[in-house]
């Protein structure tokens, strides 16, 4: 037996547990990834072996046709645009009203300061469900039922104490000592704020941000509720659950409509996964 | 940090907001050791970690608490003059904040309280009869309802079901994540985020199409041929608790696992080398080293599972066979826009908003016992 061999082998030996454990991390590492995988690969399997009773977990013949499908007969595209129109608005605006709260509770003290927080801890708790009653005669009588805007105003506000919330850790990291010395250097507070601060707390917003845009981008309840008759304004998920019909689903029209509105979120969370991890340990902390 | 974390590993004795307040007050004075923790978010994974498990980073040594408690207005220590001048630009910065939840966040709540003692159907709506108080009306009509309270039962049922999965695979995968060398952690990870990341709909149809009777691989592999998991009652609700627990188990993983690699390696050594068993180093060090986070990743997912609706409303069509899958949040749902009831619909609103609030007043309470600074 050659070296590497028997060190390979001394090592199984040594650590059988480790071995275990690893095929074990990796079987389930597969399991897990296995919806998604399900869901790409009867996105791209031609229409006859999507609705086969006997699914095989690979293709030969892929095909783009589901797509074909999804992108040509409705107004997917549209659909595309108005959900990133929604979760594009409520990711910015969420960010720089929670930056500047955030910044508010963390750098001053000032009466009812903990109330807020308390406050702000216990909004997140509010089930958004049960407010879309009320929230929908207030877009009502705003005129607002049937527009983006609709959707875009109740996610900023139900992603707003979280945020705040996160981004507190941030704020606070920034040193004293940085914005004593600004200020002896004779800058103003709006522009310690915006050139000192902001650009220092901006990893943080990035991380608190995927909350916010995924939330928006998921969005189900309130497209189904507020975009009751003027379809060009509706978002994706009104959109896939156009194809399933719980009769007789398009299978393939609902994977290649899924793989679409999942990519751009699996992009997101890719790039910002670094930022994202560290952000859930400063939130869970702070 | 590892250092800091050790020093720091201990629950925080002093358990008012106002000893921080006089740490930060203290500035540049005294108050460098409570600053160096907080450093830490922006960049690393580690560090934030273990400012988590170890408690709000505070002053080491005994001598600054001792110089707290001696001054006797802490608060006008060198470094405060700022604050003490704030004035009203903490509420200018505040203000948009505070302008947007209290118009879509206070205001609907108190529209919901409102709602829920009218009588208020569609004619109501459309301005055809006037709307009428009602009193507790709908909350009787509520509270004798069989289905009520059946669904009630369900929500609660269902929700532990899904908390104490989640938490479980969560948990035991964030122990193997230590365990494993970087290739199949990498890997795991990465399966993981992709889970989490999946939107709560697509989630839905695809674990749907996974288990569905004729065309899925799941009932294949199983071998039970064309069952329907969507037609029984346990097992559509089983069926999505799968997917709940699919996509919210990451979670708990991610956090738990950085709560444990924040865990000094001394503290662990110190327990292997006075004898300490594998299960009594979990026990007796690490479990209640990582108790806040567990606390948070608890209260988080009673909240989250407490009001699922994407799933239930997409993978049992509204509510199942007869309503035999609802739970309130999509009950409430049914009755206010599919059956025009919307002041019952508000009650059943009510009641979710109050039985959150207790759960948050627990968690507020947990928080305060472990002395966290707000």
């Amino acid at each position: 037996m050659s070296i590497p061999t028997v060190n390979f082998l001394r090592g199984v030996v040594r650590r059988p547990w480790r071995l275990a454990a690893e095929v074990s991390a990796l079987l389930i590492a597969a399991v897990v990834a296995f919806p998604l995988y399900w869901m790409v690969l009867s996105a791209f399997k031609p229409a006859g072996e999507v609705e086969s009773t006997e699914p095989r977990p690979w293709t030969l013949s892929p095909s783009l046709d589901s797509f074909r499908r999804v992108f040509g007969q409705q107004e997917f595209g549209r659909y595309f645009l108005n959900s990133l129109v929604v979760a594009g608005s409520v990711v910015v605006v969420s960010a720089l009203v929670a930056f500047l709260a955030a910044t508010a509770v963390t750098r001053f003290r000032f009466r009812f300061r903990t109330t807020l927080l308390i406050m702000f801890l216990v909004a997140q708790m509010v089930p958004v469900e049960a407010l879309t009653i009320p929230l929908f005669f207030l877009m009502r009588d705003f005129g607002q039922l049937n527009t983006l805007g609709s959707l875009i105003l109740p996610h900023i506000a139900f992603s707003l104490p979280f945020a705040i919330w996160m981004l507190r850790g941030f704020v606070k990291a920034v040193p004293d000592a940085l914005e004593e010395a600004a200020y002896i250097d004779g800058a103003s507070r709006a522009r310690f704020l915006w050139q000192i601060l902001f650009p220092l707390v901006f990893p943080g917003l990035v991380a608190t941000s995927v909350f916010s845009f995924i939330s928006a981008w998921n969005d189900f309840l309130f497209a189904k509720s507020f975009i009751i008759s003027d379809t060009s304004q509706s978002t994706l998920p009104m959109a896939l659950l156009v194809f399933y019909k719980p009769d007789e689903p398009d299978w393939g029209g609902v994977m290649a409509a899924s793989t679409v509105m999942t990519i751009p979120v699996l992009i997101f969370f890719v790039l910002v996964q670094r930022r994202l991890v560290s952000g859930l340990g400063g939130a869970v902390k702070d | 940090m590892k250092k800091r974390a050790a020093s720091t590993g201990v629950p925080p004795e002093d358990d008012s907001g106002t000893a921080s307040d006089a740490g930060r007050g203290s500035g540049t004075g005294t108050g460098t050791g409570s600053d160096s923790g907080a450093g830490a978010p922006v960049c690393d994974l580690l560090p934030v970690a273990a400012q988590a498990v170890a408690g709000y980073p505070r002053r080491s040594g005994p001598g600054n608490g001792t110089l707290r408690r001696g001054t006797a207005h802490p608060r006008r220590g060198p470094g405060a003059f700022r604050r003490t001048r704030a004035g009203w630009t903490p509420w200018l910065y505040l203000a948009p904040a505070l302008l947007v939840l209290g118009g879509l966040l206070v205001y609907p709540i108190y529209q919901l309280g409102l709602i829920s003692f009218l009588h208020y159907t569609q004619a109501q709506v459309s301005g055809g009869e006037p709307t009428t108080f009602e009193g507790f009306g709908n909350y009787t009509t509520l509270f004798a309802d069989d289905q009520f309270w059946q669904v009630l039962f369900a929500t609660l049922v269902f929700a532990a079901a899904c908390v104490v999965s989640t938490l479980a695979v969560g948990c035991a995968l964030a122990v193997l994540l230590t365990r494993v060398r970087a290739v199949p952690r990498l890997a795991l990870m990465l399966a993981a985020l992709g889970a989490w990341a999946t939107p709560a709909v697509t989630g839905s149809t695809v674990w749907l199409f996974l288990f569905d009777p004729d065309f899925g691989p799941a009932n294949r592999v199983l071998g039970i041929g064309d069952h329907s998991w969507t037609y029984g009652r346990y097992s559509a609700f089983a069926l999505v608790l799968l997917e709940v627990v699919w996509c919210s188990f990451p979670f708990v993983m991610v956090t738990v696992y950085a709560g444990i690699r924040a865990v000094p390696g001394e503290v662990l050594e110190a327990a292997a080398l006075d004898g300490a068993s594998q299960w009594r180093i979990w026990r007796s060090v690490l479990a209640p080293m990582l108790r806040p986070i567990l606390v948070v990743v608890t209260i988080q997912s009673v909240i989250w599972d407490f009001k699922v609706f994407t799933q239930i409303y997409v993978m049992t069509n509204g509510g199942g066979i007869a309503g035999q899958n609802l739970v309130l949040n999509v009950y409430a749902y049914q009755k206010a826009f599919a059956a025009s009831q919307y002041s019952l619909g508000s009650a059943i609103g009510v009641v979710m908003l109050v039985i959150l609030l207790a759960v948050t007043l627990v968690y507020l309470r947990l928080l305060r016992r472990q002395g966290e600074e707000l």
